[in-house]
């Protein structure tokens, strides 16, 4: 630990760990108060990506100017978000989908015709 | 550290909680199974921030390895939730 | 040299992986890394269905920033209508959207930008990958969603993977 840090390099990690955590809350907040469960599918999404750019920004400008040098390893954490937040949304989204289906509620149905169904191939 | 860094980090560790607490509600309450599901997913994002932030506060390394792995296993986790849901199976 | 590195750019983006967890550039780290930028593409070739080609890394640069900007634009308005959801509740629905990509890839990346972007949901692809179903979270106005959608990140995408 190299002693103190500058004010230069504490007030904008404090800034951003509060953005971060509020965002976090405003997720939440939406994940609680709204009625639909797509509508709900949206408000985590917040947390995942400004929440976690926020965090791991101010872990990089803090860690950098604690070891004087770049450390940059915390910036991997939005990149493994943006690559396994899309797959779990979109496998609920069309479980909730599926599942509402044959419940019988109000959803759109699917938009494939059965048709192209049977023809088609396999991915290319 | 300065006051002003240290009580920045105890209020978004404090609002970081609200949120956790507000999702275990969701959690709870329902009042589908995906509705539940998501929440988990959330509470493990919630989770991975409050590491990081726990990294900075007691200025160690060990902290981010510990929020990969919540990463991974959270993914893991809801990923196989959410195919069970779809199809009522893990394995096809 | 194809058939030692059948993914380029995989086998860098590994090597900076391995670098960037290990927070060394020691000579030790510099070969393991490298060992596993090689060996990882050749051990995964034949998960692979397709090899991807970019036509032209300006235009994922552009996208990239695109992207991040509209990230943090679309987080705002999510987070303001989630905040006023009380006395004006969010006006959520799902649309159509005609799609005219029709490489796997580009509709791998197309879907994890959606996804990404708070406000919209990648719900459900054609099997014909004709249209697309998405639910949007506040939406005004259809046509006019719908032409920013394909102008803003459909035709980029078709540039870079068709």
């Amino acid at each position: 630990m190299s002693g103190e840090l500058s004010m230069w390099v504490e007030i904008p990690v404090a800034i951003l760990l509060v953005l971060s955590s509020l965002f976090a809350l405003a997720g939440a907040i939406g994940l609680v108060r709204l009625k639909d469960y797509f509508q709900r599918m949206h408000p985590p999404a917040l947390a995942s990506t400004l929440g976690a750019w926020c965090v791991a920004l101010a872990s990089i400008i803090y860690f950098s100017a604690l070891k004087s040098g770049p450390v940059l390893h915390a910036w991997l954490i939005p990149i493994l978000l943006s690559i396994t937040v899309p797959v779990t949304t979109l496998l609920l989204a069309r479980a909730a989908l599926f599942r509402k289906r044959m419940a019988g509620d109000d959803v759109p149905a699917e938009v494939s015709s059965r048709r192209t169904d049977q023809g088609d191939s396999p991915m290319p | 550290m300065s006051p002003l860094l240290s009580n920045a980090i105890l209020l978004s560790l404090f609002l970081f909680s609200l949120t956790m607490v507000l999702t275990l509600l969701r959690l709870f309450k329902g009042p589908s199974a995906q509705d539940r599901v998501l929440a988990l997913d959330y509470l493990y994002i919630v989770a991975m921030l409050m590491m990081l932030v726990l990294g900075i506060r007691y200025a160690s390394d060990t902290y981010f390895e510990a929020a990969l792995m919540i990463a991974l296993f959270g993914f893991v986790g809801s990923f196989a939730l959410a195919k069970f849901l779809l199809r009522g199976e893990v394995i096809e | 040299m194809k058939r030692l590195f059948p993914a380029p750019w995989l086998s860098l983006a590994l090597w900076l992986l391995w670098l960037l967890l290990n927070l060394s550039l020691s000579a030790g780290h510099l070969l393991l890394g490298a060992a596993l930028g090689v060996l990882a593409p050749l051990l995964m070739r034949p998960l692979r269905p397709r090899p991807i080609h970019i036509r032209r890394p300006w235009a994922v640069l552009r996208l990239f920033l695109l992207v991040g900007r509209e990230v943090v634009v679309s987080n705002l308005a999510v987070a303001w209508s989630v905040m006023n959801a009380g006395h004006r509740p969010p006006r959520s629905r799902f649309i159509k959207v005609p799609l005219d990509l029709h490489d796997a890839n580009g509709l791998a990346a197309l879907s994890m930008i959606t996804t990404v972007i708070p406000g919209t949901v990648w719900s459900e692809l054609a099997l014909d990958r004709s249209v697309l179903l998405l639910h949007v979270f506040d939406l005004e106005d259809e046509a006019a969603f719908i032409t920013h959608f394909k102008t803003t990140f459909e035709r980029p995408l078709m540039e870079i993977f068709e």
